[in-house]
């Protein structure tokens, strides 16, 4: 029973990282209609920036933070501009085919420029964690959760209660509707790539003292988080949270039980089956396209 | 029908000989390289080279089937490369069983786990498949490299053999140089097939290839399971040709740089595949510098993908075909097309379409709501109602684009409520869209073709050959009925409008339909086009075709209809005879908008 609720513990604070991610593809997904396979990147990109920051300068860690989600919200910038923007008007294969190419190339410019070593980046505190009863509360993990509760109340404040949240809302519901009403449809799209991007990043320097600092860590965040946008059901915002945490759970359990270097496949394993039994996820609708 | 007899024949003659001599002249250049590649004095270093690209392009060729022509794309092939590599690695040295039966039972296995990866995810859009495909590329790596009792992990298998006739460098050479030409044959003609039509259809436009009769699934999964079947043939090859295998060389980073290959070189064509390949592979070696910094070639790489799709789409091969096609424009007909025929279906039963209790509820919305009614054989029906009646809603339920809430439908007293598109297409459905989907990639002729391939077409009738010539001489006669013949072999994005929507409608006659529905034909039409598609329809129903049209411009719906449904907020609310109809007062409340009266309801 201890272990079973220190696993619970550990899986929930591996599925917020997941569910972050996962939010970010939903959010671009919802407002171009493209999945960005360079999303797990964008955590590498920002892990990287931070350990360059606060290990090798030694820069203080807030002011390390600050400055890899300002270097985040540029990298999603530079990444509308020159992978998404120009090709807006093409069908779904060039683009995809195109974030697949900038998820390779970003991750290869970063192995060439830091080499392949994995590094190591100390967690926001100094106490590793507080004892509560049988389970043992690691601090960074509770330091995920808590942030990935604010970014969603956040998000749910922004959307559904500001005017911008309701422009992003109206850009992705339809385009030429919401540019004929006089929202500047392109900014929107930049805002949401910003955004993704700057949720990628937390989500990346959140995660990176509990893994390693290594190039392969933006492929393997990318296939989980897309598995979970799949079992929460594709474009939910709250599907991908809750489809993040169920996986970080059932991974959890899985490598405690099941075996440990296959780890990473159950995640592939549970989106098959969502995939052949249940492909509209959780909470999707089924799609149809419209004759 | 005789006149298609005779038309046919001498079209039929002509084309046999042409690609007869082609493939014999395929055959004898192919069969020249592969003396070449045995008996000149390559060096280790070339011989590596050339055997690599062989190999490779084997696997870039299954890109080109699955990307190209079928518009789905796959991120695992180098799994599929590394599943024939590993079968032949294991096999030849662990096993010590031939080389030709591990070859086969790795191309095997690839083309097994290609056809159940597609069957799971090729449903679902093409996100889904790229996802599931670079899962599947990770997992089979970590299988690689943990499952060590079998696989020897990361040290890789070595004293891998080759077959004992091809056993010097040279001769393996030959040997894949003979496989690269078999193959590339299999590809280049692959788009003239019916599969591969298929193929371009369902790349171009899944719902209109789907109600053409086209199994657009199945046509998936084929392509993808073809796809990896050339992957596990090319790995196969490989590593009998370099002898040992070790997981990196099949990891995600070498799907990602067959994909390079097939996007640069040209990703419709085989050649483009072939230039793509022989490209990667040599300037890395040029350039041998990029090596040395880990992770930079493959940074080039993957920059060369986002600019490649962004300024160079078709490749290098497409790019230089848009000038070689100018120089090479294919040969008018010789003679004129066909007169159009259309043979009426065999079954007595006086109705052709019977649709009893039609509903279909989206959530809490009755979009149709238990409707009724009969098309009379030989006659033009019209479904008319205002906005929102539940037209569109009732044409896709028929079309089985939609499943019905409740409901039957029957064509030629045959159940047809369970079937999918394309199976209601194979029992003599044919159909327009109000919004013109054609395969915009092909000209009006292919388009056209692809209409009268459709599974179960009568025409030509049994004792006829069947063959490319007869569907041309068919895709002719209708574009010839709708007044385009002389403009066939144009492009489609070169119609106008109105034209386009006649090319739709001449696909659908080619098929021979039982039934023709037609969804809005005068939608967006000037008043020329609509004088002159009223004659056709009127033609068409001359050679005593059914007809079920929607439309709004009552004008046109009461001249050439002979009965009509109307419905209004999903329900029927008037059925019969046109001019009866018409004088209707629940119809014309409807559509001038006073409240229907209650007690009139038909």
């Amino acid at each position: 029973m201890d272990l079973i609720l220190q696993l619970l513990f550990t899986g929930i604070g591996i599925g917020a990282v997941y569910a972050l991610v996962a939010l970010g593809f939903v959010l671009i997904f919802r407002a171009t209609n493209v999945v960005n396979f360079a999303q797990g990147e964008f955590s590498m990109v920002a892990a990287f920036v931070m350990v360059v920051l606060s290990v090798d300068l030694g820069w203080p860690y807030w002011v390390s933070f600050l400055l890899s989600l300002c270097a985040m919200a540029l990298v999603g910038a530079v990444f509308n501009l020159g992978v998404y923007y120009p090709l807006r008007h093409r069908s779904f294969l060039p683009v995809i085919i195109a974030t697949i190419g900038a998820s390779i190339f970003l991750a290869n410019s970063v192995l060439a420029l830091y080499g392949p070593q994995p590094q190591v980046l100390q967690g926001w505190f100094d106490t590793p964690g507080i004892q509560l009863g049988p389970v043992y509360l690691d601090s960074q993990y509770l330091l995920i959760i808590a942030v990935t509760i604010v970014l969603v109340a956040f998000q749910y404040w922004f959307f559904e209660h500001t005017l911008l949240g309701k422009k992003l809302q109206a850009t992705s519901q339809d385009k030429e509707m919401a540019s004929l009403l006089g929202i500047p449809v392109s900014a929107m799209i930049m805002l949401t790539f910003v955004y993704s991007a700057l949720l990628g990043g937390i989500a990346g320097i959140l995660v990176a003292p509990i893994l390693f600092v290594s190039i392969q860590m933006g492929a393997t965040i990318a296939l989980k988080a897309f598995a979970a946008t799949i079992i929460g059901g594709f474009g939910d915002v709250a599907g991908a949270i809750i489809g993040g945490l169920a996986l970080g759970v059932i991974e959890t359990f899985g490598a405690a039980y099941v075996s440990v270097p296959y780890k990473d496949g159950f995640a592939f394993l549970v989106l098959v089956l969502f995939l052949i039994f249940r492909p509209q996820g959780l909470f999707g609708e089924r799609v149809a396209e419209k004759a | 029908m005789s006149a298609t007899a005779q038309a046919a024949k001498p079209v039929a003659a002509r084309r046999f000989r042409g690609p007869f001599a082609g493939a014999l002249a395929y055959a004898a250049i192919a069969a020249l390289a592969a003396v070449a590649a045995v008996y000149t004095p390559f060096d280790d270093y070339i011989l590596h080279i050339l055997v690599e690209t062989a190999t490779y392009a084997i696997a870039v060729f299954g890109l080109t089937v699955v990307l190209g022509l079928c518009g789905q794309i796959n991120l695992a092939q180098a799994a599929f490369f590394g599943l024939g590599a590993y079968a032949v690695g294991l096999g030849t040295a662990d096993l010590h069983v031939s080389f030709w039966l591990a070859l086969v039972a790795g191309a095997g296995v690839a083309l097994v786990m290609g056809a159940l990866l597609g069957m799971s995810t090729l449903r679902l859009g093409g996100h889904y498949l790229a996802m599931v495909t670079i899962s599947f590329q990770q997992i089979l790596t970590l299988v690689m490299i943990n499952w060590i009792p079998v696989t020897h992990g990361p040290d890789g298998i070595g004293n891998i053999a080759r077959p004992a006739l091809f056993a010097s460098g040279h001769g393996f050479l030959g040997l894949c140089v003979i496989a690269l030409a078999l193959v590339g044959y299999v590809v280049w003609h692959l788009p003239e097939t019916k599969l591969g039509r298929s193929m371009r259809a369902v790349r171009d436009n899944e719902l209109a290839a789907s109600v053409s009769g086209i199994d657009v699934y199945r046509v998936k999964v084929a392509a993808f399971a073809l796809c990896a079947l050339l992957g596990g043939l090319g790995g196969g090859l490989f590593a009998g040709g370099f002898s040992y295998v070790s997981p990196d060389q099949f990891s995600f980073a070498e799907s990602i740089v067959f994909l390079t290959m097939a996007l640069l070189g040209g990703v419709a064509s085989p050649i483009g595949a072939l230039i793509g390949t022989a490209l990667l592979i040599v300037l890395p070696e040029t350039l041998r510098f990029l090596k040395s910094v880990p992770g930079l070639y493959l940074a080039i790489y993957g920059l060369a993908v986002i600019l490649i799709i962004r300024f160079m789409p078709d490749g290098i091969w497409g790019f230089a075909q848009t000038y070689l096609r100018r120089l090479m424009r294919p040969a008018p007909f010789a003679q004129a097309a066909p007169d159009l025929v259309l043979v009426p279906a065999k079954i007595e039963a006086p109705s052709a379409l019977e649709v009893e209790g039609l509903s279909k509820h989206f959530g809490g919305l009755k979009a149709v709501d238990g409707v009724s009614f009969s098309v009379q054989r030989g006659s033009v029906h019209a479904l008319i109602g205002p906005n929102g009646s539940g037209k569109t809603t009732t044409l896709n339920v028929l079309s089985g684009l939609y499943a019905p809430t409740a409901g039957k439908i029957a064509l030629d007293a045959h159940d047809i409520t369970g079937l999918p598109p394309h199976a209601r297409t194979a029992a003599g459905l044919g159909r327009t869209f109000q919004n013109i989907r054609l395969f915009r990639s092909m000209s009006a002729l292919e388009n056209v073709v692809i209409g009268a391939e459709r599974k179960g077409n009568e025409i030509p009738p049994g004792d006829l050959p069947r063959g490319h010539a007869a569907l041309v001489e068919r895709a002719r006669a209708a574009l010839g009925f709708v007044g385009l013949e002389g403009r066939s072999r144009d492009p489609i994005t070169s119609f106008s409008y109105g034209h386009q929507r006649l090319i739709e409608i001449a696909r659908a006659l080619a098929g021979n339909p039982t039934l023709l529905l037609l969804d809005e034909p005068a939608a967006g039409l000037n008043s020329t086009e609509k004088l002159e598609l009223r004659g056709l329809l009127k033609r068409i129903a001359a050679k005593g075709l059914t007809i079920l049209i929607i439309d709004h411009d009552m004008a046109l719906v009461s001249d050439v209809a002979s009965h009509i449904t109307v419905l209004n907020f999903g329900r029927r609310i008037a059925d019969g005879v046109a001019a009866e109809v018409l004088r209707n007062p629940d119809v014309i409340a409807a559509y001038l908008g006073a409240e229907p009266d209650v007690a009139h309801r038909a």
